[in-house]
C-alpha cells in the first residue's frame, strides 16, 4: 500500500515496455486491488498485485474481543458473504467448545449459506458482465439479489451484515411466513438463471471475450493455491462441501460442477451451475427442515431465552456472565475450512484457556486465487486482464483483512 | 459431549501416514505430535521445513498437494517465541495435517516453502509484514498489507491492538 511514493516500483525490463498503473480507484477491479502492468503495446508481460488498501486488521482486533464478539466482525471480512463467514468461525470455535449442534440449526445453518452463495454469485455475475460489457445482466442480476436480501433481513433483521449465526446455534427462530418467501423465491429462482443464461452464454461477444482466455491449468491452479470455481474450472473436482463435509452438508444431493477447459468461460458456467445447485439445497432444506430448538444445550455459552431471563433466576447470572466475562474456550487449536463461494475460506482459531481468543487467522480464497492472475494474464491483452479480475471473483475485503 | 485428551505421543500416532513417512524418512526431522479434536500437528525442525513439505506433497500414497495456508503464532514472552504454521491438504485423500515450525525471538528465520508450492507466496509475504518472520529464499519478500514504510509488526502481541500513537 503506498501513501507517498507510488510503491513497489518495477522498472520495465526491456526498451518496448512501458509500465501502466490499473487502480486501485479502477471499476474492474471490484474494490481497491492495483494491478502493475508492463505492457508492450496492448500485450501484458508482466502483471503484479499489489494489495493492502483494504487492511483494517481485524485479525489483530480478534484478539480483543470475546469470542462472541467476534461474530460481526467476520462478517465484514467479505461483504458478498457474511453467513459463510459467520459459519466458518463458529464452527471453529464449537469444535474447539465440543459443542453439539442440534439438527435445525445445522439445516437453517445450510440454507441460508446456500442463499449467500446465490447472492454472492449473482454480484459476481452482474458486475463481471459489466466489466466485460453486457450491462443488461447487471439489472437482472440485481433484481434477484434484491429478493434474498430481503429474506436475510427478514430473518436476522440486516441485509448485509447479518451476524446471524451464534457459537453454539442460531440468533433467533425464524420469522413467521419465512419459509414461504423461500419456497416462493427458490419456485421462480431457475427461471431466472435461464433468463441470464439466454443473455450471456450462447451470446457470441460474451463468449469471444470468455473463451479460451486467462487459461490456468490444473497443475498451476493447484500449485498457487486457488480454490473454489477457480480451481474446478481447471478439471480439479473437489468441493469441501462434498468431501469434508460440515453442517450436514453429507444429507443433501448436489452435484458439484466441473470444467476442464480452464478459461474464463469455465469458470463462469461453473457458477452459473452452481446457482442452479444452490437453488436445488435449499429446496431440499426446505422439505426436510427438522423441528426443535435453535441453540444447543450449553448454558454456559449459548445465551437463554429472553423469557427465560426474566422468570429464572440461572438463566439471569448466566446471561450476565456471558455478556460481561464471556465465556471461556478449553485451550487448543482448530482450522475449520468450508466452502465459500470464492473458494476454501478457512478459520485458525487458537485459544489459551481465557475467553478471548488467543489468535484468529483467516485463510482467504480471494488472496490464493489472485496468485493464479499473472499466470492468467500474461502474454495476454489489457482487455483480457478485466476478465480475468472479474473470473476469479475477488473481494478485497476478503483479501486485505 | 466429552473431549478425548490430546494425543502427544509418537509411537501411538505413528499409524498416520504423513508422520510415518516423515519419521521413516529422518527421525531427526520431528520434534513431536500432536493429536488434538481430530486435527494432527507434527512439530518441524526448522532446518528440514523445505524438505518435509517437499517429500509430503511427492508421497505417492498420500500426496499433500495443496498448501491451504501459511500463518503465525506469536507466544510472546515465552520461548521459542514464534509458530510458523503450515496447513495443508491432501485432495486425493480428503485429510488435512498441519506442521509447525517453533522460532525464537531474537531473529525469526526459516527457509521459504515457495519452491515447493508457489502458493506460499502471498502467505509467506503476509506473515512477514504481519510478525517480522523472515523466509530465506523467498524472491520477493516485501510488505503485503501494510505500507511499505511502517515501522513494527502488528499481529505480534507486544505491538498494543490501538497502534502506537
Amino acid at each position: 500500500m503506498a501513501h507517498m511514493a507510488p510503491t513497489p516500483v518495477i522498472e520495465p525490463g526491456q526498451d518496448r515496455t512501458m509500465i501502466l498503473n490499473m487502480g486501485p480507484q479502477h471499476p474492474s477491479t471490484h474494490g481497491v486491488l492495483r494491478l502493475l502492468l508492463e505492457i508492450d503495446g496492448e500485450n501484458v508481460v508482466r502483471l503484479m498485485p499489489d494489495l493492502g488498501y483494504l487492511h483494517t486488521g481485524i485479525e489483530k482486533t480478534c484478539e480483543a474481543k470475546f469470542y462472541q464478539q467476534v461474530v460481526p466482525l467476520t462478517d465484514r471480512i467479505d461483504y458478498l458473504c457474511p453467513m459463510t463467514n459467520n459459519l466458518c468461525y463458529v464452527l471453529a470455535v464449537e469444535k474447539l467448545l465440543g459443542l453439539e449442534i442440534p439438527p435445525r440449526a445445522q439445516w437453517l445453518r445450510v440454507m441460508l449459506n446456500e442463499l449467500t452463495r446465490i447472492n454472492s454469485h449473482l454480484v459476481w455475475l452482474g458486475t463481471h458482465a459489466m466489466d466485460i460489457g453486457a450491462l443488461t445482466v447487471f439489472l437482472y442480476c440485481f433484481r434477484e439479489r434484491e429478493d434474498v436480501l430481503r429474506l436475510f433481513e427478514m430473518v436476522s433483521g440486516q441485509r448485509m451484515m447479518t451476524s446471524y449465526f451464534r457459537i453454539g446455534g442460531l440468533a433467533l427462530e425464524t420469522p413467521l411466513g419465512f419459509f414461504d418467501r423461500v419456497k416462493a423465491f427458490a419456485d421462480r429462482f431457475p427461471a431466472r438463471v435461464d433468463e441470464y443464461e439466454d443473455l450471456l452464454t450462447n451470446n457470441p461477444i460474451w463468449t469471444m471475450r470468455t473463451k479460451g482466455v486467462a487459461r490456468i491449468t490444473a497443475e498451476d491452479a493447484l500449485a498457487l493455491g486457488a480454490s473454489g470455481p477457480t480451481l474446478r474450472g481447471s478439471g480439479v473436482d473437489f468441493d469441501l462441501r462434498r468431501d469434508m463435509p460440515y453442517t450436514s452438508y453429507e444429507k443433501f444431493q448436489f452435484k458439484v460442477p466441473v470444467a476442464t477447459e480452464g478459461d474464463v468461460f469455465a469458470r463462469y458456467i461453473i457458477r452459473v451451475q452452481e446457482l442452479r445447485e444452490s437453488i436445488g439445497i435449499v429446496k431440499q432444506a426446505l422439505e426436510g427442515m427438522p423441528e426443535g430448538p435453535i441453540k444447543s444445550d450449553a448454558p454456559k455459552v449459548v445465551l437463554p431465552d429472553r423469557e427465560k431471563m426474566k422468570t429464572q433466576m440461572e438463566a439471569m447470572i448466566y446471561h450476565f456472565k456471558i455478556i460481561t466475562e464471556g465465556f471461556t474456550v478449553p485451550a487448543g487449536e482448530v482450522y475449520q475450512g468450508v466452502e465459500s463461494p470464492r473458494g476454501e475460506m478457512g478459520y485458525y482459531v487458537v485459544s489459551d484457556g481465557t475467553a478471548k481468543p488467543y489468535r484468529v487467522h483467516m485463510r482467504s480464497a480471494c488472496l490464493a486465487n489472485l496468485q493464479t492472475l499473472p499466470k492468467m494474464c500474461e502474454g495476454r491483452l489489457i482487455a483480457d486482464v478485466v476478465a480475468a479480475i472479474g473470473s476469479i471473483d475477488i473481494v478485497l475485503g476478503e483479501i486485505d483483512r | 459431549m466429552p473431549r478425548q485428551p490430546a494425543i502427544t505421543d509418537l509411537e501411538q500416532l505413528k499409524t498416520h501416514p504423513a508422520l510415518a513417512r516423515i519419521l521413516a524418512w529422518n527421525p531427526t526431522a520431528v520434534e513431536g505430535a500432536k493429536f488434538d479434536r481430530d486435527e494432527l500437528s507434527i512439530y518441524i525442525e526448522r532446518f528440514f521445513i523445505r524438505e518435509v513439505c517437499a517429500l509430503l506433497r511427492d508421497e505417492a500414497g498420500c500426496p499433500f498437494n495443496f498448501l491451504s495456508d501459511v500463518t503465525c503464532v506469536d507466544w510472546y514472552p515465552s520461548e521459542p517465541r514464534f509458530e510458523v504454521i503450515y496447513h495443508l491438504l491432501s485432495i486425493p485423500n480428503k485429510e488435512r495435517v498441519r506442521l509447525k515450525v517453533r522460532l525464537n525471538g531474537s531473529s525469526p528465520v526459516v527457509e521459504s516453502v515457495i519452491s515447493v508450492w508457489p502458493a506460499a507466496n502471498f502467505f509467506e509475504r503476509e506473515v512477514f509484514d504481519l510478525f517480522g518472520v523472515r523466509f530465506t529464499g523467498h524472491p520477493y519478500l516485501r510488505r503485503i498489507q501494510m505500507p511499505e514504510d511502517w515501522e513494527g509488526h502488528p499481529l505480534r502481541k507486544d505491538y498494543p491492538v490501538e497502534g502506537y500513537r
